[in-house]
């Protein structure tokens, strides 16, 4: 194994290249950032790729089964002997995963925004913001103990912020950085009464020990379970609460609206929020402390399984109306993040039934490559056509050859056909839920073909469709012109990496390496069971092609009739105009106004009371104070005069 | 009525001190009014002397306490008329009435 001092530079190497640019580089040498960040990035990918190697190969699996190690543990703050927040790194299948993941597609990102970002006049700021991020999902996903997750998640939530709102002179930018942050954060309200709940019950704060006392039978479990509110266990209440960070940070329904307008960010930021950080924090949350969940408390289970079904179904309608490239994508990352959170609550614990957990996270795998991919693909387009809207697009196919092919290739594997990467992890997600629920198995079945279509209608409309002409921008000359092409190599050479990636990651072994208890799991392949969905997918693919491949005015005609139900979901069902109705009307009438005439009279009022007392009394003895010398010599003899009678007769 | 006894320099020390009192107040020359004070302070000298000649005839504590406030006395003096002194380039005048701008 690596020594300790090694694994933890993974996650202080993008620490350090954020202080060192954010302190110095703006100033001393602006050129060299985005080098030097990449350079530091790479660095913690070959820790990650050495550290996965050794973990899964080398140390091998214990008795068939793969320990969680604490490599790095440091007290920081001691409440008592038994509970204590600690920074540590723990290293578990599942967090070993996940930082070959991210520190994967920062790479990725960092090279591509050598590119994508170059002559930005906040070149620097990027990459320092970039590091940052960076840093705080890989502080994440290493957490040994559940505050330092907390805390990890809340840096996550800064940095999103920062770079949602890198734009900052664009309102709409700032708007969407405040969402973002404002609605996480509201949902990280949830998560942290859900830690105070779980560690008051089972009293500590560290991961294992946690799990350990809330899976078995001990004296915290049944307390836990015998405390109840409202008709649930305390334990499920406080599970449920941590969900609903995790949903938060996950954009599931109903806390998804901050997603579709984190769009505002540069593209590449894109990529990093929906492939790799923030979006599948939620669902590492989840299964992090997934026993918990499957043994204990199997009704906040369910919630995850509906909550992630209901999201991956309307994300997945909404898509299909969305015209902006970016948004399409945005909703499709909902609507697969989805597909990780039911998979997880579909599934029991431990051997054949933790499928669907090792399924998540095979999908959160395969799903970080061609979700990268896409964007990066997006940002490309972006970066030819100066827009983001799919009605400017057309034919692109002949402009941009790699571009054109790598982008296929990502939808063909979120699609699920197969031999590309999400099929195989789709194909798991639907066995799981075919075992653990019928209902939700139907559903994610046509969530599936419409998944396909949105994805093909993209691919259609921006490749196909209409012969594209570069037209002429207000400043006279083309903006288009071949000079501009698909972007340099440094574009180039990410789309093709994911573009492999995408092919063969679902190739691997993943049953033997990331599961549930740690123990491989055998993944037979069913060509039977797998014919339906490829074959709905399919379908979908040949609609997607019969409606757009040639302009026509084919789905014009369909969405005129069912009309109500396409503006519905044009307009997001509405969601934030629920949640403005809710905000405005309802929380800033009954109880922000109440609040604001409370504090604005009485507080203020009594504060403003005493202070004009104050004045009143000082205004009528101030005619004392003459300035006098003589006059206070007259007052001061009639006190001692005064005194000496008091004494003298009483 | 022969001899000098304790209630004859009493009146005198009570008789200066309200001559003292009455001079600070009503003078407006800020150097009277200095000289007032002295008067002051003369006369609680001259209860000190007699209440230990004539009570405490075998000790010198009165004495050390008469030549201790002679000595604050000069002391006082001297601050008091800088003082003046600095008031008087400011506002040519030693009338006390013209130093009245440090109120309210």
């Amino acid at each position: 194994m690596l020594s300790p001092t090694l694994i933890a530079l993974i996650p202080l190497l993008p620490v350090f290249s954020f202080l060192l640019i954010a302190l110095g580089g703006k100033k001393y040498f602006p050129n060299l950032c985005g080098i030097l960040a990449t350079l530091a990035i790479l660095g913690s990918f070959i820790l990650s790729a050495t550290v996965a190697y050794e973990y899964f190969f080398q140390l091998g699996p214990t008795a068939g089964a793969f320990k969680p190690t604490v490599a790095v543990s440091l007290q920081w703050l001691p409440f008592s002997p038994d509970v204590s927040i600690d920074m540590g790194i723990l290293l578990d299948p599942i967090s070993v995963m996940m930082l070959v993941v991210v520190t994967l597609i920062s790479l990725m990102v960092h090279f591509y925004s050598l590119g994508y970002m170059k002559g930005e006049t906040r070149y620097a700021t990027f990459y320092s913001f970039l590091g940052l991020f960076t840093f705080s999902m890989l502080g994440l996903v290493l957490s040994s103990n559940i505050f330092q997750i907390y805390a990890f998640w809340e840096l996550v939530g800064v940095s999103s912020f920062l770079l949602i709102g890198f734009y900052f002179d664009k309102p709409s930018a700032v708007a969407a950085s405040k969402k973002a942050f404002i609605v996480t954060r509201f949902a990280d309200l949830g998560f942290l009464i859900g830690i105070l709940v779980l560690a008051y019950y089972s009293g500590t704060l560290d991961f294992q020990t946690l799990i350990t006392r809330l899976t078995t039978p001990t004296d915290q479990l049944h307390h836990s379970m015998a405390a109840t509110f409202m008709g649930c266990s305390a334990l499920s209440w406080g599970l449920a609460l941590v969900f609903v960070g995790g949903a938060g940070k996950s954009a599931m329904f109903p806390l998804h609206i901050w997603l579709p307008d984190a769009m505002e960010g540069p593209t590449p930021v894109s990529a990093l929020i929906h492939a790799a950080t923030m979006v599948v924090a939620g669902v590492y949350l989840v299964a992090r402390l997934f026993p918990i969940f499957a043994i204990s408390s199997p009704a906040s289970l369910d919630i995850v399984a509906w909550v992630g079904i209901t999201s991956s179904f309307i994300a997945a309608i909404v898509a299909c109306t969305q015209t902006d490239i970016k948004r399409v994508l945005a909703y499709s990352t909902m609507s697969q993040i989805g597909y990780m959170m039911f998979a997880l609550g579909v599934s029991g614990y431990g051997g054949e039934h933790g499928l669907g957990f090792m399924a998540s996270m095979f999908h959160l795998f395969t799903h970080a490559m061609f979700k990268a991919l896409l964007f990066l693909g997006a940002g490309s387009v972006i970066h030819y056509v100066h827009s983001n809207d799919m009605k400017d697009m057309g034919g692109l196919r002949k402009h941009m050859p790699i571009t054109h092919i790598t982008f296929l290739v990502a939808c063909l594997a979120i699609a699920g056909i197969p031999p590309f990467a999400g099929f195989f992890s789709k194909e798991e997600i639907l066995t799981a839920a075919y075992h653990g629920n019928k209902a939700i198995f139907g559903i994610a079945l046509v969530t599936a073909a419409i998944t396909a279509f949105y994805m093909f209608r993209l691919y259609f409309s921006i490749f196909w469709s209409k012969d594209f002409h570069p037209y002429h921008t207000e400043d006279g000359h083309g903006a288009h012109d071949a000079h501009h092409g698909e972007g340099p190599f440094t574009m180039l050479l990410p789309l093709l990496i994911l573009g492999l990636l995408s092919i063969g990651a679902g190739f691997l072994p993943f049953g033997r390496l990331v599961t549930s208890d740690g123990v491989a799991i055998v993944t037979e392949f069913n060509p039977g069971f797998s014919a339906g969905p490829v074959l709905l997918a399919l379908a979908g693919i040949v609609l997607a092609w019969s409606f757009y491949k040639k302009q026509n005015n084919a789905p014009d005609q369909v969405a005129g009739n069912i009309k109500g139900f396409y503006t519905a979901a044009y307009h997001k069902f509405y969601i934030d105009e629920v949640y403005i109705f809710i905000t405005r009307k309802i929380v800033f009438n009954l109880i922000g106004r109440p609040a604001a005439w409370f504090d604005r009279n009485i507080v203020d009022g009594t504060i403003n009371l005493i202070a004009s007392l104050a004045e009143i009394v000082s205004f009528l003895i101030r005619k004392i104070q003459s300035g006098k010398v003589q006059v206070y010599a007259l007052y001061f003899m009639f006190g001692v005069l005064g005194f000496v009678l008091l004494f003298m007769f009483w | 009525m022969s001899q000098i006894g304790l209630p004859h320099i009493l009146f005198l020390s009570c008789a200066l001190f309200f001559i003292g009192v009455y001079g600070f107040l009503t003078r407006r020359n800020m150097i009277t009014m200095l000289m007032a004070l002295e008067l002051i302070l003369n006369s609680v000298n001259i209860n000190f002397i007699a209440f230990n000649k004539f009570l405490f005839a075998d000790k010198m504590d009165g004495l050390f306490f008469t030549i201790f406030i002679i000595t604050i006395a000069a002391a006082e003096a001297a601050v008091a008329i800088a003082i003046i002194i600095n008031l008087y380039r400011n506002s040519h005048s030693l009338d006390v009435d013209d130093a009245d701008t440090m109120k309210f």
